[in-house]
């Protein structure tokens, strides 16, 4: 599938290619001179230097020529930005939450995802905020950006006109992650959205969330129904940004595997080996610091204390069932 | 042709040689002589540049593919922060400036030394003390930095990293960025000798005095954000951190104020040079004196208000960022002129090509590169997308690195025999030239591409699409260093086995090249009178050397 684009690529592209092509010709004209004159008036060629100390005419005309280019160049990267910041009236609002490291995408009808769906041809809005640090959400394909900062809220806006997928970068560098905060705009036909956010079964925000994790697992004794609400809980309470369920190392260990295995651990500084039984993984969870794991040194897990005790058990279960 | 003139022993009485109240290595760190400081801070601002050179390499070797190629990201991120803070507040802010400003900006305005000589010794201090503490930053505390080296609020608040110390050494930085300003700043002032005018100064003083006093009133108020940044870790004052009522955009806002200008820190002095190398090899006047003099104090003072260019993405009011696009463009005019009088300068010159003059044409078109990629992220419909990518970060090493970079090596090309009284080899700084020039093209052209593909900038890992040019960058990387190393052993052969250079191997006319190589404690027996304007090939050629081996 080829990249989408929004209304705003064109612009940007013809914008770009005007002054990417101004700055080429100037660039080999100012070379080609300089070259010019060191070849011609080279020592040898021509001994004698002529006591020139400038020319006033000169100096106004390549004073006043670059003041009206770079005048014009203004005015029409002004005229595309304005273009940018009005957001139509009737345009769809998406809430974006961004944190280390992932963003969540809120609907009006509260339905949340891990990737931004959007229809085709409709204005979209983002309505943007960050829950820790400073983080920037790119969309290279529609040429926008805007920061995502903590204690405010920005915006941006976009209609795309292509349906397909595309790339989403935070480009403000917010720690270790950072490279890791993607995630993907899909835009679907008009059609294929509304199912979507209608909530058709097979695209439930827990389907959603899996797609971004894709976990390579295997559970036993737990129902699928189970699984999907265990992985919202994680998802929401941003687990998945430090441990995988797939085996894979990140900033944590990974959940795969866990249950019986025995763990080194130190408390109070000791050293001790513990056999990851139920009470464990509960102590592990809501009082992260007391066992800490060795060889993560440094990377703190918040605990856990927004979980409701029927959500505790049911990860812990999850966790007991990634064999 | 021969470089080297009469004689073939140094001067006896020279800087280096003259008896002071303490031997050995202190008589260097503690000596008042501005030579003996230019030297001092030559010394280790290129040991600092040489291992955030190395941090750079270990970069690009990292990114040569996707993934994990070297070092986690942790490391990484750290590693990027390091090469940030060390070529920003170690090499290219202090760079020219305390180098070449304090050899011969005294020199070349006719002074004995600068106006304040122990207050120049204590900027040294300042610079070692500082930048020892940002090195202690690394091994102690939470460990190295991670926050980049613009340390934005939060993270740089979040992070467990010890970025409270680094920030500290940062600040101590400043004051000797502070107190070499007041003082060359009181020196043109009040030391020029007799004859010499305002407009008889070389450009590179004027230059230097520009770049003065963006040290002096500019710098302040980094001092004074990063100690905020510290006070806000150690106590959370809420002043930048919206967790206890602050506002990162304050931050930001404080944090550029002092940093757009430093760029013109960092360049103005590089620009200087160049309009010192021009005439010298033209052997002919600048084109345009008080037109390039003149756009020196206005690049210092339009530098000022231009800031905001750093936050056009950040959430800043969209009034704010229209002004400071259209400001942004203004400033780019009296470089443009400064382009322009350069390559005018060469119109009906009688050229002699030389290692140092080819850098300088490397620098007119590497600088120009980053000027005109400049005007794409000062207009606002294109800076959107390119803001925060590669893009910035090809341009600004096109300007920071193809800029002062080149005119660094192309000042210590022209002064080099001045300072040590020895020549170097052309043939190894020409080679050197040709694999730096490929090399740095192949390096960083890559990542205007990258950038306009959508690459964010410090991203530890990338996604496929992005790799070709990765690959590319990387090894222009190993191109451009093996260039840098040929001209460091060049030099570093030179400085003792070089060939002996006399006191005017290029036939310049400033007051530099009147005094012996290299120069005497104290510069001048009998203070010049000056008869004669800057760049005056008629009157101004020091008798001796007037029918010199390298006069035509
Ligand atoms: C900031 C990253 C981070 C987040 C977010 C995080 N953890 Fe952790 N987690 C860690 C680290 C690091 C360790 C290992 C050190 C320790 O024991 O504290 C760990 C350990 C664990 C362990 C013990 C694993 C073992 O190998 O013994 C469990 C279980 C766990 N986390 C569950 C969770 C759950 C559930 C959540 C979400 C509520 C969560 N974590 C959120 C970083 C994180
Ligand atoms: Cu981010």
């Amino acid at each position: 599938m080829t990249t989408p684009v929004s209304s705003f690529t064109e612009t940007f592209d013809i914008i770009f290619l005007a002054l990417v092509i101004f700055a080429v010709v100037t660039l080999l004209l100012i070379t080609a001179i300089m070259i010019y004159f060191v070849v011609r008036y080279n020592r040898k060629r021509h001994p004698r230097a002529e006591p020139i100390h400038g020319n006033t005419t000169l100096e106004i005309i390549w004073t006043v020529i670059p003041l009206l280019i770079v005048t014009g160049m203004f005015y029409y990267g002004y005229e595309g930005f304005r273009y940018l910041r009005e957001v139509p009236e009737d345009a769809f609002t998406i809430n974006v939450v961004g944190r280390m490291w992932d963003w969540t995408f809120e609907y009006e009808n509260g339905r949340k995802s891990d990737k931004l769906y959007v229809p085709v041809d409709r204005n979209v809005k983002l309505s943007m905020t960050s829950l820790d640090v400073n983080h920037s959400f790119f969309i290279p394909a529609f040429r926008v950006k805007e920061d995502v900062v903590p204690g405010r809220t920005t915006y941006l806006w976009f209609k795309p006109q292509t349906v397909g997928p595309a790339d989403v970068f935070c480009a403000e560098y917010c720690g270790q992650r950072h490279a890791y905060m993607l995630s993907e705009v899909v835009v679907m036909e008009k059609d294929a959205f509304d199912s979507w956010y209608g909530g058709e079964a097979d695209s439930s925000p827990a389907a959603a969330v899996e797609t971004a994790a894709a976990p390579v697992e295997e559970t036993t004794g737990f129902t699928e129904e189970q699984r999907e609400r265990a992985r919202k809980v994680l998802w929401d309470n941003g687990c998945f940004s430090c441990h995988t369920t797939d085996g894979s190392e990140n900033l944590g260990p990974s959940l795969k595997g866990l249950f019986q295995k025995d763990r080194y651990v130190l408390v109070d500084g000791q050293e001790r080996v513990i056999t990851a039984d139920e009470a464990y993984l509960r102590r592990a969870i809501v009082d992260p610091d007391a066992e800490y794991v060795k060889g993560y040194d440094g990377v703190i897990m918040p605990p856990a204390d927004d979980l409701s005790p029927s959500e505790l058990t049911l990860i812990i279960d999850y966790i007991q069932s990634l064999k | 042709m021969s470089y080297g003139s009469a004689g073939n022993a140094l001067p006896l009485n020279n800087f280096r040689t003259t008896k002071t109240r303490y031997s050995g290595i202190f008589a260097w760190i503690f000596s008042t002589d501005h030579k003996r400081i230019g030297i001092l801070y030559l010394i280790s601002i290129l040991s600092f540049t040489s291992v955030a050179i190395v941090i750079g390499l270990l970069m690009r070797l990292e990114l040569i593919a996707p993934g994990e190629t070297i070092v986690k990201p942790e490391t990484y991120n750290a590693l990027f922060t390091l090469h940030g803070v060390i070529m920003i507040f170690l090499f290219v802010v202090p760079g020219l400036q305390a180098i070449f400003g304090n050899f011969f900006l005294p020199i070349l305005i006719g002074a004995r030394d600068v106006a304040f000589p122990r207050l120049n010794l204590l900027s040294w201090w300042c610079y070692m003390i500082g930048a020892f503490m940002a090195v202690l930053a690394l091994f102690t505390g939470g460990g190295a930095p991670d926050t980049g080296w613009t340390f934005y609020v939060p993270y740089s608040v979040r992070t467990s990293t010890n970025v409270s110390l680094a920030v500290l050494g940062v600040f101590v930085l400043g004051f000797s960025s502070i107190l070499t300003g007041l003082n060359f700043v009181t020196t043109v002032h009040r030391m020029r000798a007799p004859g010499m005018s305002w407009f008889r100064i070389p450009l590179f003083v004027w230059a230097s005095y520009s770049t003065s006093w963006i040290q002096i009133l500019a710098t302040p108020v980094l001092a004074i954000t990063v100690l905020l940044v510290a006070f806000e870790r150690l106590f959370a004052i809420g002043i930048f951190d919206p967790a206890s009522g602050g506002d990162p955009l304050m931050y930001q806002h404080l944090f550029w104020i002092y940093s757009h200008p430093a760029v013109y820190i960092m360049i103005l002095p590089a620009m200087g040079v160049v309009s010192e190398i021009l005439p010298t090899f033209a052997r002919k006047p600048i084109f345009g004196y008080k037109a390039i003099a003149f756009s020196s104090l206005a690049i210092a003072f339009f530098g000022y208000l231009v800031w905001g260019h750093h936050m056009f993405t950040s959430g800043m009011s969209d009034t704010a960022r229209w002004i400071f696009s259209l400001l942004t463009f203004l400033v780019a005019i009296p470089s443009a002129i400064k382009v322009f009088n350069w390559v005018a300068t060469l119109y009906k010159g009688a050229i002699q090509m030389s290692p140092a003059l080819l850098f300088t044409m490397a620098f007119i078109f590497l600088f120009s590169i980053g000027g005109l990629t400049g005007l794409i992220q000062g207009a606002l419909a294109t800076s959107i997308h390119t803001h925060d990518t590669y893009f910035v970060v090809g341009h600004f090493h096109y300007i920071i690195f193809g800029g002062t970079g080149f005119a660094f090596i192309a000042a210590l090309l022209y002064w080099f025999p001045k300072m040590y009284g020895r020549l170097y080899r052309m043939k190894p700084m020409y080679i050197g030239w040709g694999l730096m020039f490929v090399g740095f093209n192949a390096l960083y052209f890559p990542m205007l591409i990258l950038g306009w593909m959508g690459m964010p900038r410090r991203y530890y890992d990338y996604i496929p699409e992005f790799h070709f040019w990765h690959v590319v960058s990387t090894i222009g990387s190993w191109i451009l260093v093996s260039g840098i190393i040929l001209i460091a052993v060049e030099f570093f052969r030179a400085r003792k086995h070089g060939e002996i250079a006399g006191d005017n191997p290029w036939g310049g006319v400033t007051l530099e090249w009147h005094v012996p190589s290299p120069p005497p404690h104290e510069n001048f027996d009998v203070i010049p009178q000056v008869t004669w304007d800057t760049y005056d090939f008629e009157h101004g050629l020091p008798e001796k050397t007037a029918e010199g081996a390298s006069h035509p």
